[in-house]
């Protein structure tokens, strides 16, 4: 007979109004928006004027306040993908090494005879020496600059590849180092991107990495991408200043010179700097996570020639002051001078494990973009437009919906509307959970939601079907109901799961508004499997239970 | 008796294999037809395949095409397509229109003076005129996007026919991949014959007609295989019938749901993702067909062996094909 546990019932029960209670949000999207902004901007700043607080009440926050991400083509805002130029940091890397290297070779003049640079391709230094037979040392000179590589992959290799012939000796970073350079040349850039992108403090802007030397970045909300170009093309601001005290107020007002910069670490502090900064980020040369004398996590830098004078000068002045490292404005670190820098190298250490080390010297880095990016692909589209797509969307989906409807009903009466219920419940859920993970909605994704609605149906009627053929054989109603949704359930599955296949494609190898319709269709096709098999289900059994029918009709 | 709406009986009889010629012959010709129109027209690649940049403009005043090429000749862009846009859904004062410019040199996608220099040239034509999307892809990823479209398409089936031959035999994939090539060719062969733009987002649409082709297709497979245990002795020709009419209803009733939602959403849907919902309206039909007309006459045509479970192994019916040793092991 149909049965179906009480607790089973309770949870299907439960899962259509947890997604009842998780769709909402969506109806009322520009006040639940206002909410969570209002929310947002509180938290970060701690005042609450009037509007943000009216805002903020606008939607009651025990409520689930999770919303259907719109897409750049339903929101309007630009669109870029870059190519990072990786090959620039081999250039400068070698232009960095020469001056040293020629430095070392120079101190030992009299075997190796004189040193010239030879003009050579991007990211080789060539190098010409005047006693051939001396090539020997030369290279064991400039091996001492080699570093061995330390992560898994790259493990035995150098950082350096060194080759000679005749009088001739060409460095190349090695294929490892190289690998090692260009993931730490991105993930710097995405920094950067990152933190240049956050000033304009539009919402939830998406900058990821992409293959091996892409980022894309999408700004809901700007103007156009020439805008965005121009926005990533300014450069950070870093400079190392002296700090003269700190303060948790910050409607502290420094004195003539002086600026307050709050903390990026402790929330709430902020620090009190002088005014002119010791050195610029222009002077930085570079900056890597290392380890200190006792083994712990540190950031180790380098200036140029410039910076290492005036912060030699500085620090030497200085021991037993902090001084702060800012970025933008903020203070990444406020570290105290242990001892006088003149070598142009320093080193961070204290309270941070490797992650934050590494962290920090990215941010360190991210004074410029490392390398210039190529843009190979980008998109603009207007906020009138998207809202255009918006309400078009919402017109045909709302007639295409009752159309369904409408035919299901007049085709297979009561349990007709039982599948219209299971539909509209199917709606539901796609949407609280695209809320809930935070998926993003496109306009293909639109078309993914309509034709849901169309194909949501089908495992209906591939039971109703096969009820309508069970009682053709002149079995009970209760056992047709029962052999039909048996029977159905094979090619139920099968054509689910060759669709999921297909979904699953898209959104691997999709990219954009190809990715956001494989999710809809993803999420649209287990939440019909769900509806069709348990909510149409439940309803029959219950409806069922109470009217106890001799006959029935499908 | 309540009303029901029956768009079939109950019961039908149809012999599907009688125009056997006719519907095989028909879709040879616009397998056929679809190519050759493929070879000489070629499709109507947009940016994401060939590179380039579209700018969308909106203006009160009726497009003039002439006067909008008029404007731009003076710049130096290269192959220049200008189309207007109609749609229903449009205001009476809102005029649209598409600017296609041709990749310019460089693997750049596009310099923003190209872009401001456009826009001033088309702002002679009406100061008020608005540019709601610019886009524009370099050279270098529209090589890559083609690739990865092709992976994405060529992947799918892969993965489909491995899914099917695991759960069904060889024969009903190979069936079903014929039936895929067969939709995906004749849809691309419409895209090709009135040049409609074919881009990223009509990838996408073509794997979704794979997908609801497939989803029709197995739905047969299904009943054809439960149908072959329930009748044993019946010829296979007969079991493919019966179980296509068994099916028929749920067919019809499916591809109706889902016309009717795509056909709201041809007709309202906006301009914006017309090609892309007329691939797959198009497709559903095409798909439809296939499900019915070809994928199951290519596997009567391979044979199906037909000793599930050991039993009644003398059936003069079954044909014996080279099978490998995972068939046949599938439960039903």
């Amino acid at each position: 007979m149909l049965q179906i546990d009480r607790w089973k019932r309770v949870l299907i029960f439960g899962i259509c109004l947890l997604g009842l209670l998780y769709a909402l949000p969506n109806a009322f999207y520009s006040r639940v928006e206002a909410h969570n902004d209002a929310v947002a901007q509180i938290e970060a700043t701690g005042v609450e004027t009037p509007e943000l607080v009216a805002a903020r009440d606008g939607w009651p926050s025990w409520m689930p306040s999770n919303l259907v991400n719109l897409g750049l083509d339903l929101r309007g805002g630009a669109h870029l993908l870059g190519e990072v130029q990786v090959e620039q940091v081999y250039k400068s890397r070698m232009d960095a090494l020469w001056p040293e290297l020629r430095r070392a070779l120079a101190a030992e003049r009299d075997t190796v005879g004189a040193v010239r640079r030879v003009e050579a391709a991007d990211g080789l230094l060539t190098i010409e020496i005047g006693n051939p037979d001396q090539m020997a040392r030369a290279t064991e000179i400039a091996r001492g600059f080699s570093t061995p590589i330390t992560t898994l992959t790259g493990a035995g290799q150098q950082s350096l590849a060194i080759s000679a012939q005749g009088a001739r000796m060409t460095i190349q970073l090695s294929d490892a180092e190289k690998a090692l350079t260009d993931d730490r040349t991105i993930q710097q850039s995405l920094e950067i991107v990152r933190r240049r992108v956050d000033e304009v403090g539009t919402r939830e802007p998406t900058i990821m990495r992409q293959g091996e030397d892409r980022i894309l970045i999408q700004v809901p909300g700007i103007g156009s991408a020439a805008e965005l170009k121009e926005l990533i093309g300014t450069t950070a601001q870093l400079t190392f200043n002296p700090v003269l005290g700190n303060t948790s107020d910050p409607a502290t007002q420094p004195g003539a010179g002086q600026f307050l910069a709050p903390s990026v670490d402790n929330p709430g502090l902020f620090y009190i700097l002088e005014g002119s900064p010791v050195v610029t980020g222009e002077d930085l040369v570079d900056a890597m996570p290392g380890s200190d004398e006792n083994g712990q996590p540190s950031v180790n830098f380098r200036f140029n020639p410039t910076g290492a004078r005036a912060f030699g000068a500085y620090t030497s002045a200085n021991i037993g002051q902090p001084f702060a490292i800012v970025l933008d404005n903020e203070v990444i670190s406020a570290p105290v001078i242990r001892s006088a820098i003149t070598t142009g190298s320093g080193q961070i250490s204290g309270s941070m494990n490797f992650d934050e080390a590494n962290q920090l010297s990215i941010l360190l880095r991210a004074g410029a973009l490392p390398a210039e990016m190529e843009f190979l692909e980008e998109r603009t589209v207007g906020p009138e437009l998207g809202q255009d797509s918006i309400d078009a969307g919402k017109v045909a989906a709302s007639v295409g919906f009752v159309a369904v409807i409408a035919l299901m009903i007049l085709s297979y009466g009561r349990f007709g509307l039982f599948a219209t219920v299971a539909l509209a419940m199917n709606m539901v859920l796609l949407f609280a959970i695209l809320s809930l993970i935070g998926a993003t909605l496109t306009l293909p994704g639109i078309a993914g939601i309509v034709l849901t609605i169309g194909m949501a149906v089908d495992a209906n009627v591939l039971v109703f079907e096969r009820i309508r053929e069970e009682l053709r054989t002149a079995r009970g109603p209760a056992r047709a109901i029962e052999l039909g949704y048996e029977k159905a359930m094979s090619a139920i599955v099968d054509a689910n799961i060759t669709t999921l296949i297909v979904a699953a494609i898209l959104f691997v190898l999709g990219s954009g508004p190809v990715k956001g319709f494989a999710v809809t269709l993803t999420i649209g096709i287990v939440t019909s499997v769900f509806t069709a098999l348990f909510v149409t289900r439940l309803l029959t059994v219950m409806w069922f239970e109470r009217a106890r029918p001799k006959k029935i009709e499908v | 008796m309540a009303f029901r709406l029956k768009l079939i009986p109950d019961q039908t009889n149809f012999d599907f294999f009688r125009w056997q010629a006719v519907t095989f012959g028909l879709s040879a010709v616009m397998i056929v037809a679809s190519l050759v129109v493929l070879f000489v027209n070629g499709l109507n690649f947009g940016i994401d395949f060939r590179g380039g940049t579209t700018i969308r403009t909106e203006s009160a005043q009726p497009v003039d095409v002439a006067a909008y090429r008029g404007a731009l000749s003076g710049l130096d862009l290269g192959d220049v397509a200008i189309t207007e846009v109609f749609d229903p859904g449009f205001r009476a004062d809102q005029n649209v229109a598409m600017v296609r410019i041709s990749a310019q040199d460089g693997t750049e996608a596009v310099t923003p003076d190209t872009i401001a220099a456009v826009e001033t040239a088309l702002r002679q034509i009406d100061p008020e005129m608005t540019f709601p999307a610019v886009e524009s892809v370099g050279p270098k990823v529209s090589a890559e996007l083609i690739q990865t479209a092709i992976y994405a398409v060529l992947a799918s089936l892969v993965a489909i026919s491995i899914y099917i031959w695991l759960r069904f035999e060889w024969q009903f994939s190979v069936g079903a991949i014929v039936s895929l090539f067969h939709d995906v060719i004749i849809t691309m062969g419409i895209f090709a014959l009135f040049q409609i733009r074919f881009d990223l987002t009509t990838i996408a649409a073509l794997l979704t007609i794979v997908g609801y082709s497939i989803n029709d297709t197995v739905v047969v497979f299904d009943r054809l295989r439960e149908n072959l245990i329930k009748y044993k002795k019946r010829a296979l020709r007969e079991v493919m019938n019966l179980s296509v009419n068994e099916t028929l209803s749920r067919t019809v009733m499916t591809s109706g749901t889902t016309l009717l939602a795509l056909i709201a959403l041809l007709v309202l849907g906006g301009d914006v993702i017309r090609g892309f919902v007329f691939a797959i309206t198009f497709g559903i039909f095409i798909g439809t067909y296939s499900s019915v007309y070809v994928a199951k006459n290519f596997v009567l045509w391979l044979g199906v062996r037909r000793d599930w479970g050991g039993t009644d192994p003398k059936d003069p019916k079954a044909k014996r094909k080279n099978v490998s040793p995972f068939e046949g092991a599938e439960e039903v």
